[in-house]
């Protein structure tokens, strides 16, 4: 039986009195793959933010695993299980790459974990954060989300600026993150055709609001269906 | 070439030892130099590792004191207990006040820690018959350390006791910034917003840290009160933060031994200056000040570093 990991109903969300997400809804179950694309300026990582509770929501509600999230604090939210990986990577450059992934160590989470993903950031451990590439600085990004022990996994756009062969890598590593299908994955992200062949699931936001919402199946054999969403054709 | 760890904690400890020695009778001033060590530390916890910028330490401090002496004239002179008391009351104070400080930042937190002090010691001063007022908290009789070490007029047992207090305190701030807790301070001192980000508890982290330098705070002020037998309004002054800060600035935040080597420098310059030439030393004191932040603005321990850069420099203006 599926089981509902995240829910949005109607939700309205910004920053400040601008409203980025209109009346949005959503729902995302327990070891779904979710690959969630659309244009610049679309929403998508508004969307996360929300889910995290970085924005301000105007109306609607988020539930986790069935239970009321709207009014949590980010934190709170994150010890439920949620987990952001931002666009920024936000590395904290005064830390080496093991005192990143130390800084948020939480619950069940173990440095060998994040270490077995990326052996990478195993050799460069004692390396400061703003002295890794930017492949490297992507991997500590999710490794250090890991490191917060999450059960839904929200990537922002991870792949952004990366080499193919970085991008390669990352993408096996989210297979991984994914594999036991006991963690929920979901995918902001530009390359339209690597979140494609990653989820079951597509989510394409325009405007702040979902257009379409069921399987990569769909989209792969219609690019048509793409292009107009999203102005992309060779998925 | 390798780094050998702990180094710069030996080195130190080896220097405190030998001071008892070669220093024998200025122990009362190095023991003071001990006191300002650890209340410097703690200021370092909040604001070399967590970024918070405080004017108002001495309020931590000064409640220690209070806690430990009233401890010691009502209760018990037993050293150790009066220190876990000063240990609580700073705490505490950090914690209660740091339930509100710690959801300001910059100007309005500055300020705002000001007037946390500027209360305690209206508090302390108003309170004639619990504190003893301006003419201060009289009566301290401390007992013999351990039960067996007693406080002399000379300062050796109060040396080597304030010695100790400040090790074991150096370790705790150590394993401290090393901890979880002391990285994602340092994480948030980077930037608070990406910490809030990834799902920490940033307000909480803060007041966390800041309740365990009240803490230490604490102990340097119990422990002041311990070895001089008086506790003052002095102890709540704005100069006692603001010199602290200045000792830190010195010294280097964030690496805990540059809050000893800026104690050192200053007091030692103060102590100096004050005895050449009585009237003007504050001058010294901020032509000292004024070359550090201008020249080495991370402290004297990043002089070595400046140095090499200027080297690297000349050595890359003069390739062809």
């Amino acid at each position: 039986m599926t089981e509902v990991a995240l829910s949005l109903h109607n939700v309205t969300a910004g920053y400040g009195q601008t409203h980025i997400l209109r009346d949005l809804t959503l729902t995302v179950n327990r070891g779904d793959r979710v690959a969630m694309i659309g244009r610049n300026g679309a929403g998508k990582t508004t969307l996360l933010a929300t889910v995290m509770g970085l924005t301000r929501l105007h109306r609607g509600t988020i539930h986790l695993r069935g239970g009321d999230i709207s009014h949590l604090r980010p934190y709170q939210r994150s010890m439920l299980g949620l987990g952001l990986v931002p666009q920024t990577r936000d590395i904290f450059p005064s830390l080496t790459v093991e005192e990143n992934l130390t800084s948020v160590l939480r619950g069940d989470a173990s440095l060998d974990e994040a270490y077995a993903l990326f052996p990478r950031l195993k050799e460069r451990r004692n390396n400061g954060g703003t002295q890794l590439s930017g492949g490297e600085q992507q991997m500590l990004a999710i490794a250090r989300t890991l490191m917060t022990a999450p059960e839904i996994v929200l990537l922002d756009e991870p792949l952004e600026g990366l080499a193919p062969v970085i991008c390669e890598q990352l993408m096996q590593a989210f297979e991984a993150l994914a594999a036991d299908g006991k963690r929920t994955v979901v995918l902001v992200e530009q390359q339209a055709a690597a979140a494609l062949k990653f989820a079951s699931r597509a989510v394409v936001v325009t405007n702040g609001s979902i257009v379409y919402d069921g399987g990569t199946d769909v989209l792969k054999q219609q690019p048509e269906l793409l292009e107009r969403h999203i102005g992309v054709a060779h998925a | 070439m390798a780094r050998v760890p702990f180094l710069a904690e030996a080195v130190m400890l080896a220097c405190a030892v030998a001071a008892f020695y070669v220093f024998p009778y200025d122990l009362a001033l190095i023991t003071r130099f001990l006191v300002m060590i650890l209340f410097v530390l703690s200021l370092d916890l909040v604001l070399g590792y967590a970024g918070i910028a405080t004017l108002g330490h001495a309020a931590l401090y000064g409640t220690g004191a209070y806690a430990a002496g009233l401890f010691a004239v009502h209760v018990s002179g037993d050293p150790l207990t009066g220190l876990a008391v000063g240990a609580g009351a700073g705490a505490l104070l950090a914690f209660a006040s740091g339930l509100l400080l710690m959801r300001s930042h910059g100007l309005t937190l500055l300020m705002l820690s000001i007037a946390v002090t500027l209360i305690c010691q209206e508090i302390a001063n108003k309170a004639r018959d619990v504190t003893g007022g301006a003419d201060g908290l009289r009566g301290i009789r401390m007992e013999p350390v351990l039960g067996i070490f007693k406080f002399d007029f000379i300062g050796r047992t109060g040396y080597w006791y304030a010695l100790a207090v400040v090790v074991a305190c150096y370790a705790v701030l150590k394993i401290a910034t090393l901890s979880p807790l002391g990285l994602s301070a340092r994480g948030i001192k980077d930037s608070a917003a990406r910490m809030v980000a990834i799902g920490s508890p940033v307000y909480w982290r803060l007041v966390t840290v800041y309740t365990i330098s009240g803490a230490i705070a604490g102990i340097a002020g119990a422990l002041a009160a311990q070895v001089t037998q008086l506790v003052s309004l002095e102890v709540y002054a704005f100069n006692l933060s603001a010199e602290a800060l200045i000792m830190l600035v010195l010294g280097g935040a964030g690496r805990l031994y540059g809050a000893v080597i800026g104690v050192v420098i200053f007091m030692t310059v103060h102590h100096v200056a004050a005895a050449v030439d009585p009237f003007n030393w504050l001058f010294i004191i901020g032509a000292l000040i004024l070359s550090v932040v201008f020249l080495v603005p991370s402290g004297v321990l990043g002089i070595p570093a400046a140095i090499s850069d200027l080297f690297r420099r000349g050595n890359d203006a003069a390739r062809p």
